[in-house]
């Protein structure tokens, strides 16, 4: 086994070696712009962004014709939005979403409502799920677009997007859906689901950084957006740029290998991180599972140890890459606010790590990674004073805490 | 976000970790933080006429903080309780070369030691709460 372990693959996944086979060519021999009418050169780069599209559009059950390449996810997220809520300014101003999506919806919403747009940020359920009761009763008259995110990046939790998918259809109100972490893990059907408008990201399913695409049904109905980029026209006017071959056709074969390798690779995932989940929670007392108990990604388990602080985890699991929840590992020192959205308490929150397994994890290093955690988190917790108050008896909720 | 070597040293092994009996007379026990903030502290120091001998703490925390409290028991032992009190978070700061996000670890490392202090004058009943007489730390404390 080789050090150190990669296990985030909710940030970020390497690039597949077929998808970077695949790539290669297309920097050196095959570097045309795909906007370009009039030579092989151009016609080539054109030829392999169309196939990619295709291969994209496969996956999510889509028309290559709907699908918008952009720079990630993020890019295709603000796009969605800002493009609906400008195109159809005149049919209303109101847009629903969830207080757990990714900052890309979160600070779009929130730049939307400076604006004039009103946003209703949905809460979520312990488990991290959105009501879909909750969104039908959100609707009103002047509901233009409902977002809420397939799968979270953070705890794993899939939302009701059938159902959410079903309500919005029924009401005649736009559906987005940043299915950044879902694409290519789980089945993502945008016609089965109703989905109108979906994000998505390459480097988190083996493809390149710096490409995604967005969704864009075409027919019942048709969705029209404002461009947040304009110039020469590109992907039908609605996002100009040359486009980035090389990432593209990535991308394309990154969607093929997800699709031929999903059932194998999200069963082999599962039974990964269930058999992590069981080692660490059958080892050590005080660990709670964050999210839904199976309504989850494959490959994510996100875990709150008690007692033990987040970074100082991270710190002695160093040859292990892994994230955290806690204050210290973000730039505002404020705990992570999916975690807080689950009610789960801030301490709590401090003390979260999030496992994100991917194609290129072991079993051999899911082990050493158990291991790992319960000697780290035994040690810890003999240095820790919340362990030591409890094991006296002492309810940690009932002490008054000095000022901080 | 890199650690410093000593940062590293004092996290992997960590100086006095412990508890002494609180109870015991010559033990002054020192708690500040609280767990929403991400950082408790427990510092406990053992007296005897009026130098600290030995020192113990716990800490939930990062591993910054974890390595404030692990140096502040080695530098209050065999100080004065006066001159433990002159020991300033900035003095954390610049040994362990912490970032700016982590001056708060070293105020609160400042904060245990005067709070410990505090506890066993009150303890003993020598003089006024320290604590009161002393600056608020340098640098940003957690909101």
């Amino acid at each position: 086994m080789k050090l150190p372990v990669y296990m985030d693959n909710h940030a970020t996944t390497p690039v597949d070696p077929e998808v970077l086979q695949a790539m290669l060519p297309y920097f050196t021999e095959h570097f045309g712009n795909a906007a370009s009418r009039n030579h092989i050169f151009g016609w080539k780069a054109d030829e392999a962004t169309e196939h990619a599209r295709e291969q994209i559009a496969r996956l999510i059950n889509a028309d290559p014709k709907e699908i918008v390449f952009t720079s990630g996810a993020t890019e295709s997220d603000n796009v969605a939005i800002k493009g609906v809520a400008e195109m159809y300014r005149d049919k209303g101003n109101h847009i629903i979403t969830v207080v757990t999506e990714h900052k890309a919806v979160l600070d779009t919403c929130k730049r939307l409502e400076k604006s004039g747009y009103k946003v209703t940020y949905l809460p979520v359920e312990k488990d991290g799920r959105v009501s879909t009761e909750a969104v039908r009763e959100a609707i009103i008259d002047q509901t233009i677009l409902i977002s809420v995110m397939f799968a979270n990046n953070e705890i794993g939790t899939i939302h009701p997007i059938l159902q959410i998918g079903k309500i919005a259809r029924e009401k005649g109100v736009l559906f987005h859906t940043d299915a950044t972490q879902a694409v290519g893990k789980i089945p993502v059907d945008v016609q089965a689901m109703n989905i109108d408008l979906a994000s998505l990201s390459a480097h988190k399913m083996y493809g390149p950084k710096g490409v995604g695409a967005l969704y864009v049904r075409r027919k019942a109905p048709r969705v029209r957006l404002a461009p947040l980029i304009d110039g020469g026209g590109h992907e039908r006017g609605m996002r100009s740029g040359t486009l980035n071959v090389p990432g593209i056709v990535g991308f394309g074969k990154a969607c093929e290998l997800c699709q031929q390798k999903m059932p194998e690779e999200a069963a082999r995932l599962r039974a990964l991180r269930d058999k992590m989940k069981d080692a660490i929670l059958g080892a050590l007392e005080d660990v709670y599972l964050n999210g839904h108990p199976t309504e989850r990604l494959p490959g994510n388990l996100n875990l709150s140890f008690a007692y033990v602080e987040g970074e100082s985890l991270l710190m002695g699991l160093k040859e292990i890459a892994l994230s955290s929840g806690s204050a210290c590992t973000s730039a505002t020192l404020e705990p992570s606010y999916v975690l807080k959205a689950l009610g789960i308490g801030e301490d709590l929150a401090h003390s979260s790590i999030r496992f994100g397994l991917g194609r290129f994890n072991t079993e051999e290093e899911v082990d050493y990674t158990i291991g790992q955690v319960i000697e780290n988190v035994i040690r810890l917790r003999e240095m820790s004073p919340l362990y030591e108050m409890v094991k006296e008896g002492v309810n940690l909720k009932s002490v008054q805490w000095p000022k901080s | 976000m890199g650690y410093s070597e000593k940062v590293i040293d004092h996290y992997s092994n960590p100086r006095n970790v412990g508890s002494f009996q609180k109870d015991e007379k010559n033990v002054g026990t020192g708690i500040v933080g609280a767990p929403e903030c991400g950082d408790v502290m427990k510092l406990q120091l053992k007296v005897e006429n009026d130098v600290i001998v030995d020192a113990r703490f716990k800490t939930f925390g990062c591993g910054s903080a974890i390595a404030s409290s692990s140096l502040a028991t080695e530098w209050v032992k065999g100080k004065t309780i006066d001159e433990a009190l002159k020991i300033k978070n900035t003095d954390i700061v610049q040994e362990l070369s912490l970032p700016p996000v982590k001056i708060h670890c070293s105020v609160l490392a400042e904060d245990a030691i005067k709070a410990a202090i505090d506890d066993y004058k009150k303890k003993t009943g020598s003089e006024v709460p320290v604590a009161e007489k002393v600056e608020e730390g340098v640098g940003a404390k957690k909101l």
